[in-house]
This record gives structure tokens, sequence and C-alpha cells, in this order.
């Protein structure tokens, strides 16, 4: 069984009036089918509204079902008695850096999530310093969150779901608030734990250049799935990607553009790399 | 202006009483406050300054920087002196028309204004040598039994944590509303009272309004990494009492026996 397994997953928000009767049902999440396995790099992309968002929550049993299954880690997500199990193995990032940090000490902060799981006193200590140290962020353990950067006020909140040892993280727009240099470090971040301790990493994001680095790409649209694959796949297909309001990475969109005019290079380029080496095989 | 804010303002230093159990603490500050209802005589009141004197020492935050904390209750201090200066009945020393001073008020007066000094000094000794961190620990911990009889103590000290943290976002935040508003022409100096009261509604309702966005993603946050209320938590900095904080509350109880005994000694 694959790690993250969902079948036929709906999701609908319903609105109601002032009497209780139902005016409107949304349907953020309608039928998705989603496979990750453990280890993987995983890429959901959508604009705004797409239910990239909803579905995030779906996977740390923050939002049930309204419909259809979700098993993580092989357990059913429906399941109340799984639910405490679930959020410890699939840790959470969102997207605004000041609202999930809790303590006033960054290694306070750290310690918070497995101080709710119960994890001794010297173990915390010692999975502080671990979590701290795979993000870079150790020498900054007695400094108060207020004076980070959003860079690094996100690397701390990666930390402190990586001191609760879960599995799999789930980062939901982690860099929609940073500048270019907090995307990067955040990116590197999620990365290396991905590469180099086997976590699981679902990364929710509509920053399309994000998603190069990833194994396995989602798009998503109106609450469905609309495409997946590769990058690679994916992102050969930019027309089809212009349709879901989404921008291929800007490399890409110059090898489709020269493409289109008659030069014979191979669609889905995604790197500067690839490029060059296309063009210089053509004379 | 909100900067001037020093709820829970912290000297960071290494002395003894940074390092003594925030709950030693709590304690001493409450022993310390009833000693100054209790204490009389010039006896009483040179145990009670010399206490302060010792623990003001130990601390090792400089004096100066007290003191600046007694400049924001000034007010209040000269309004209690001339209360108490003027309106104590008893042997007249000298009158301005209906006013007249006489000695039970001079001395009521002394009294109160020492006794008021002495009140804010002491007590900021308490949040000077604690993190605000500490300081909530420790009221979890002391107010514990409290919970026995359904007071939700942990509730209240993560309230408070959590309270202490976002001070300074939502005064950031404040200050950039404002900001937004005076670009849009928002006057929020001229007029009278009603009229600047009324100029800050649009302050205050983005505030609000982004204030209970911020407390519904923190929520979330906070489920994300299992917070389940108290129970089955663990620390990660639990308090432990030391050998010195046994010391400690042996020297309360000597203090505060003594402030004692010189009130029985001199009636």
């Amino acid at each position: 069984m694959n790690f993250i397994e969902a079948r036929k997953l709906v999701h609908e928000y319903i609105r109601r009036d002032e009497e209780g009767n139902v005016e409107g049902i949304l349907a953020a999440l309608d039928g998705v089918d989603l496979d990750v396995k453990a280890g993987e790099f995983v890429a959901v992309l959508g604009h705004n509204g797409s239910g990239k968002s909803t579905l995030a929550k779906h996977l740390n049993v923050l939002l049930k079902a309204s419909e259809g299954t979700l098993w993580v880690d092989g357990k059913d997500t429906l399941d109340d008695k799984y639910q405490w199990d679930i959020r410890k193995n699939a840790g959470m990032v969102f997207q605004n850096p000041d609202n999930q940090i809790i303590a006033g000490m960054v290694e306070e902060d750290v310690a918070f999530g497995p101080e709710n799981i119960g994890v001794p006193t010297d173990e915390i200590w010692s999975r502080v310093e671990k979590s701290l140290k795979s993000v870079g962020m150790l020498e900054y353990r007695e400094h108060s969150p207020n004076k980070l950067s959003g860079g690094q006020k996100q690397r701390v909140a990666i930390a402190g779901v990586m001191a609760m040892e879960p599995k799999c993280i789930v980062l939901d727009e982690p860099t929609a608030m940073l500048d270019p240099k907090g995307r990067r470090e955040v990116l590197e971040a999620a990365g290396t734990l991905n590469r180099e301790k086997g976590i699981t990493v679902i990364l929710i994001t509509h920053y399309m250049e994000e998603a190069v680095q990833a194994d396995k790409v989602y798009v998503m649209d109106h609450g469905k799935v609309v495409m997946q694959g590769t990058p690679r796949e994916v992102f050969s297909q930019v027309d089809r990607l212009k349709s879901y309001r989404l921008d291929v990475p800007q490399i890409t969109l110059l090898a489709h553009e020269l493409r289109k005019e008659g030069l014979k290079i191979p669609e889905g380029i995604l790197t500067r790399q690839e490029l060059a080496e296309a063009l210089c095989q053509l004379y | 202006m909100l900067r001037d804010i020093t709820i829970g303002q912290y000297y960071p230093s290494d002395s003894v009483l940074h390092k003594l159990d925030p709950r030693v603490k709590l304690m001493g500050t409450l022993v310390y406050v009833l000693s100054l209802f209790f204490f009389r005589g010039a006896a009483g009141f040179a145990a009670v300054t010399l206490g302060l004197a010792g623990m003001i020492h130990l601390s090792k935050v400089p004096f100066r920087y007290m003191v600046k904390g007694l400049k924001s209750i000034a007010v209040i201090l000269v309004l209690t002196g001339m209360f108490n200066l003027f309106l104590t009945p008893g042997e007249p020393l000298a009158s301005f028309g209906i006013f007249k001073i006489t000695e039970e008020g001079l001395k009521s007066a002394a009294f109160m204004v020492v006794r008021l000094t002495y009140l804010i000094l002491g007590s900021s000794v308490l949040t000077l040598t604690t993190t605000p961190n500490r300081l909530t620990d420790g009221l979890e911990k002391a107010l514990r039994p409290l919970n026995r009889i359904g007071v939700p103590v942990h509730e209240i000290s993560m309230i408070m944590s959590i309270a202490l943290r976002f001070i300074p976002i939502l005064v950031e935040e404040t200050d950039k509303i404002m900001k937004a508003q005076l670009a849009r022409g928002a006057d929020f100096e001229s007029g009278n009272l009603i009229k600047k009261a009324k100029a800050m509604v649009p302050l205050l309702v983005p505030l609000f309004v982004s204030a209970f966005r911020r407390a519904n993603d923190l929520a979330l946050a906070m489920e994300a990494r299992c917070y389940n209320g108290g129970a089955g938590r663990t620390k990660m900095k639990p308090l432990k009492y030391e050998k010195r904080d046994g010391a400690a509350y042996l020297l309360l109880a000597v203090y505060f026996a003594g402030v004692i005994a010189l009130r029985a000694w001199l009636r």
C-alpha cells in the first residue's frame, strides 16, 4: 500500500443561512485520487481556489472528507482513533510564519510538538537539537522568533514538525509570504530532509519553479486532479497548463516558444543547463 | 506610542535571582508585598528596606534601570501623597486656605509613598529577573492545586504565554495599519477626545479582524502539532527545585518572621 492513498475524495463546504438551511454547496475537493509512495517528493500545483490547501488539511486530519476515503500510513483518516497517530506522522507547515510559532523562544517552539505527544524531557532536548541542526537553525536556538526573517521562521516551523519525527511533512504554500532568498532557504531545507532522511514531502504551491525538484507533480483545478506525472511530463504541456491559469517555469516557456518557432528541441525542458545543452546540439 | 508598553520586560543577567525557581520568586513577591502592609515603626521600615536593597543588589539589575519603571506611576505617587498630606485630620502644622497639613497627614503621606514605591520596585524585581515563559510556567505549577476545583490552570497559562508572544506582532501590525490609514488621509491627531476616539475605529476594526484570523491560524497550527490540552504533556524545561531554592524559602521565612516579630514587639 502507498504511504498516502486517496480514492474519490470529496470535500464540500456547505454554506448555510441564519436558519441553518443550505444556501450553497462548494465542492473544494471533487473526486481526488492521490498516490504517494514513502520517501517521495510530491508537488501539488494549483491556482487559488483549486482545492490544494483543502487537500493538504485532509492529510493531517484537520478536515475530514465528506465522501471517499483517504489512508495515511495505512490508517483510515475517517477513523477517530487514528487522528493523533496520523497527525504525529504527517506534520504540517502553514503559509504564515508568524501564525504557527507558539513559543517566545526558538528552541521552546520546536519542543512544542514533542511536549504534546509526551516525549520524555531528555529526549526532547536531543530531538530539538537534531531537528534545528537539520534545517541549519541551531545557532538561533535561544533567539526570539520575532527577530528572525520569514525564511528563518519557516525553517523553525519545519524543525518544529521534524522534532515530532514524522514520516511525512506537508508544506502548505510555505513560501507564499517570503522573499526569494527565504523561498530558496525553505525549499532547500525541505529537499535536504527528503534526500537525507527519506522523509516524504508534499509541497503545495503555486510557484511552478518549486515543483521542478519534485518526483511527481499533481495539478489541481476546481477540486479535481487534472494532470499528474513527472515534472517533465507535466511541464511539457505548456498550453494545457495555461488553461488552468498556471505559468510554467520561465526556462520551460522559453524552450516551448523556441520550439514553436521551429527549433528542434525537446519538450519539457526544466533547467537552464538542459536548454543550453539542447541548443548546443542543434549546431 | 504602544512601544512604551513594558509588560514582562526582562533584564538578562546570570544572577542568583535569575536562576531561582519562578515559584520561589512568586512566593517571595507575595511575602514581600504582605510585609509591606505589616511593617511598623522605624525598625520595621529598616527591615523592609534592607530586604528590598538586598534583592536589588542580588538581581544585578542596575538601580537606575529599575527607577525608570517608577516614572510611569509618578502621577499616582504624587496624587496619593497629596491626598494623604492634606486630607488627614489631626493636629495642624500649617494651613493654606482650606487645606491644612497635619502631623498625622505628613506621616501617612510619607508612609503611603514609600509603600507604593517599594511595591513597584519589589514586584519589578520579579519581572526583571524572570522570563515571561518561566513566569507562566511557575504560575501553572504553583496554581496546579486549583485544577481540582475546576480551574483550567494549564489553559490559562497557555493563553498568557501566547498573549505575550503576540504582543510585539500586534504592535507592529497596529503600526502598519496606522501608516496605511494615514496614507489614505486618516487623521488620528486633531480634534477633541470624542473625535479622536472615533478616528480609532478604522484602526481597530482591521486590527481585530486580523487578530481573529491569526487566532484561527494558530489554533489550526497547534492542533496540527498534536496539541490536545494539558493532559499527558511533558516539558522541555520542567521546573525542579534545587538547593538554592530551599535556601531562598528559608530566607523568606526568616524575613517574614522578622517583620512580624518587629510589629508585635513594637506594639
